[in-house]
């Protein structure tokens, strides 16, 4: 079998989330060749090289794959992997905008979000918001999947000897063009790779009030959540947002302070290994899922935890 | 301009599913169902469109069984301007459902696409992107701001680490994520006038789309259950517990 992982990237550095599938690219088995499609995107190319179990890296470096179009890159990626066993890619909003995309270029279907390899075409996916999982089988001969990092561990960075082979296949159109991105920028780890992430719900009442689990994280090396109210509410922006319509994350360690716990927002984070909650209403159903449950008065209890920290 | 836009009949999203006991699925029977959330977004969004003056008819489109009217009706009521029903089975998978939509978009002359992100039950995220290639269009998922002037579509788009702008040239496929807009409720005048709109029925057999799949649902189990731990005191139990108990800080 032989096996092309999509690269997500930067241009500048290799996205951590590449890690989890490769590892899952491990687990079907096979040759693992990855694709890295950029613009000056050779230091990427280099790391991806030297990741443990990765035979070789193809790297097509135009500007037409700069801002990773998936009207350029679909096109690129089909016709690199049309004899491939298995087409992975993070499954990311970047992986997510692509991969169905090749899977429909190549007539067959897209599986989204696996977060288990049983064997080599069969697989286990969350659905109705991780609900329920399905087990499913594909019958196609390339499987175009997307793999949720959470489910798998990061493959080792180093340890690789891969070969790196440049591809000079450009594919470009005139009809979707790059007008500009605003990304956040913080000094925190990011929110689906962090080991603690510490979140906030409708109960916060503000945005100002996030400064007081600012101050948590900074003490934690946290991340900084939030739940779809909060975002809905106006008070952070939604790429803070953890949930089955957001982020899904699995720290070590998740707290999670006037969240009453909806259903979309433990789809997001119950795969966390320790969770916290802080509320003051006893009933909210996060406690119903939380390790450690804190009825208190979130003004009174976040401040005291930062200072007992 | 003509706008199409899809809505999938989906479970309510305050319903707590179960999965059946066979594992052969989820019990649906007597569940409340309702509109995909995302997709009564796509539909809220193409409304606007029409009474900004941009587009001049929304076309509402639902693939499944009989039932699935419903969903049509309710985007009507919403003021969609005619509906089509293509009946099927209620599992069309996402290539099958994009390549109704090709020819849906052939034969009506279609300059927008506008669809949910994704089904609050299958999950998949995949038709707008699979439409765009099968059709050739430029794509603009998980859109929070749309402005369709001169012959484009510029599309704001959620991604990752904040947000992303794109401009698209017509025809395109946006899908909607859910800051795109606030969807109104239907008013009673309106629900009584979408029983008078126009539901057309076809079947995929007569679209030339086959719609089965290679991707077959071998089982489906509830997730592993998650139990309460405890409740503690106070602040100072909880980091102890913290740093003895759990030892993640």
């Amino acid at each position: 079998m032989s096996i092309l992982v999509i690269a997500e990237h930067d241009n500048a550095a290799l996205k951590p989330a590449t890690l989890n599938t490769i590892t899952a690219a491990s687990e079907i088995g096979g040759d693992i060749t990855v694709l890295v499609a950029g613009s000056g995107c050779d230091a990427v190319a280099q790391a991806a090289a030297a990741i443990n179990g990765v035979s070789k890296v193809l790297v097509a470096d135009n500007a037409a794959y700069e801002h990773q179009l998936p009207e350029n890159l679909a096109e690129l990626i089909a016709d690199v992997g049309k004899d491939a066993s298995h087409i992975l890619a993070p499954a990311t909003t970047s992986g997510k905008n692509l991969m169905p995309r090749v899977a429909a270029l190549l007539g067959v279907a897209q599986i989204s979000d696996i977060t288990a390899v049983k064997s080599a075409d069969t697989f286990v996916r969350p659905i109705y918001a991780g609900n329920a999982l399905a087990t499913v089988q594909s019958g196609d001969t390339v499987k175009v999947i997307t793999v949720r990092g959470t489910a798998f561990d990061e493959a080792a960075k180093e340890g690789g000897s891969g070969t790196v082979e440049a591809l000079d296949n450009v594919k470009s159109q005139d009809v979707a063009t790059f007008v500009g991105e605003e990304l956040t920028e913080s000094e925190r780890p990011e929110l689906t790779g962090a080991k603690i992430v510490i979140s906030g719900g409708r109960g916060m009442q503000n945005g100002e009030n996030f400064a007081m689990l600012e101050k948590v994280a900074d003490k934690l090396g946290a991340a900084i959540g939030a739940s779809r109210a909060a975002v809905d509410a106006g008070f952070v922006p939604n790429d803070m947002q953890v949930g089955q319509t957001g982020k899904i994350v699995a720290p070590e360690l998740y707290i999670a302070v006037g969240i009453s716990g909806a259903i979309q927002h433990l789809a997001g984070m119950k795969d966390s290994k320790v969770i916290v909650a802080i509320n003051k209403d006893e009933e909210a159903p996060i406690f119903q899922v939380a390790d450690y449950g804190l009825v208190a008065d979130l003004f009174q209890a976040v401040p005291e935890l930062e200072e007992k920290l | 301009m003509k706008i199409l836009v899809a809505v999938k009949r989906v479970v309510d999203a305050y319903v707590k599913i179960r999965v059946k006991s066979d594992g052969s699925g989820v019990d649906l029977a007597n569940a409340k169902m309702a509109v995909n959330p995302f997709c009564e977004i796509a539909i809220e969004e193409a409304i606007r469109l029409k009474e900004k003056g941009v587009a001049d008819e929304v076309i509402a489109v639902s693939i499944g069984e009989k039932s699935c009217q419903e969903q049509i009706r309710t985007a009507l009521a919403l003021g969609a301007d005619r509906g089509i029903h293509v009946d099927a089975a209620a599992d069309v998978q996402p290539l099958a459902v994009a390549r109704v939509l090709q020819k849906l978009i052939e034969k009506e002359g279609i300059d927008l696409v506008l669809l949910g992100k994704q089904s609050i039950d299958s999950d998949n995220n995949q038709v707008g992107q699979m439409l765009g290639a099968l059709t050739g269009m430029p794509q603009g998922t998980f859109a929070c701001k749309l402005e369709v002037a001169d012959g484009k579509a510029v599309v704001t788009r959620e991604v990752d680490g904040g947000e992303q702008t794109v401009s698209l040239t017509l025809p395109a496929v946006v899908t909607t994520d859910l800051r795109l807009n606030e969807p109104r409720y239907a008013s009673l005048p309106n629900i009584m006038k979408a029983k008078k709109k126009q539901i057309d029925t076809v079947t995929p057999d007569e679209l030339g789309v086959d719609v089965s799949s290679n991707l077959k649902v071998v089982s489906v189990e509830a997730p592993p259950a998650r139990s309460a731990g405890i409740k503690v005191e106070s602040v100072d139990e909880l980091v102890s517990k913290l740093k003895t108990e759990a030892k993640v800080i």
